[in-house]
């Protein structure tokens, strides 16, 4: 059981969601929705997270490997392209139409909102077209 | 500032759990590429144990602090299908989601990730504008 971090870091992932209100579309579509009643906790949140993951990046990457694996399993694209823009821009549509982004969709699943289960069970569905996309572009240009 | 107490205290709580994760297992905490991982693989053990932690996490906040659950928004199902194919097919085609680029991959000063997080931020908002003030609504 070399994986048990995973459990817990998901444990700590889920709590952090829920107390920040990210769990709460209300809150995340106020954030979005600057020309109305602006809700500013999102900013807060994202600030918390990135005040840790700013501090503590470099010196976790520092070491020569992670304490309970080979090496670190970082994203090697370092391109920025079309799919990487038009990606960000699609998932930005859903997000501002229901207020769930991947995390927050997930926690909410034990809520028991058969709307939730509709919106994550969409999701894997648009995962997977995503990937049949790709086979159909990429034979395409074959 | 009481009011934005408990928002910073999950932001940093998110921030541990996503560093945690990268100093134990060397893995980036992006919840869209977990979830798909679990179904596709390779290594699906980790991230079910992740998704396990993280669904149980979320619940056991409110039971402990008894924070009211959330409100699932009012617009009617459908829109909910719609929201949650765009958010699967975005995320995987821009290899990542709020957590894998706006917390993780900006805290490692990823420029990939810089550019993904203004293009979901801004797109959201201006769905949310089209939404609210132009639309009037989806109730």
């Amino acid at each position: 059981m070399k994986q048990w971090p995973a459990l817990i870091t998901g444990l700590l992932f889920g709590a952090g969601l829920a107390l920040s209100g990210m769990t709460d579309p209300a809150k995340v579509l106020g954030f979005l929705d600057i020309a109305g009643e602006w809700i500013p906790d999102l900013a807060f949140v994202m600030g918390g997270a990135l005040v840790v993951t700013l501090g503590a990046t470099p010196l976790i990457l520092g070491r020569a490997r992670p304490l309970l694996a080979d090496a670190f399993r970082l994203p090697v694209n370092k391109t920025i392209d079309a799919q990487l823009v038009v990606g960000g821009v699609i998932f930005g549509i859903g997000w501002g139409l229901w207020g769930y982004c991947p995390g927050p969709a997930m926690a909410s699943l034990a809520y028991g909102e058969p709307t939730t289960l509709m919106f994550v069970a969409a999701m894997l569905v648009g995962m997977w077209l995503d990937g049949k996309l790709k086979l159909v572009t990429s034979r395409v240009e074959d | 500032m009481e009011i934005y107490l408990t928002p910073i205290a999950g932001g940093i709580l998110i921030g541990l759990a996503s560093m945690t994760l990268l100093a134990t297992l060397g893995r980036i905490a992006g919840i869209s590429g977990i979830v798909w991982g679990a179904i596709a693989g390779p290594d699906r053990d980790w991230r079910l144990l992740f998704l396990v932690g993280l669904v149980a996490g979320g619940s056991l906040v409110h039971t402990l602090t008894g924070l009211p659950l959330p409100e699932s928004p009012s617009a009617p199902p459908i829109i909910a299908v719609i929201a949650g194919l765009l958010v699967g097919m975005g995320t995987r085609m821009g290899s990542g989601c709020t957590s894998g680029h706006g917390v993780c991959g900006i805290g490692r000063l990823s420029l990939r990730s810089t550019v993904a997080t203004s293009a979901f931020m801004l797109a959201g908002v201006i769905t949310v504008f089209v939404v609210r003030h132009l639309l009037g609504g989806f109730e």
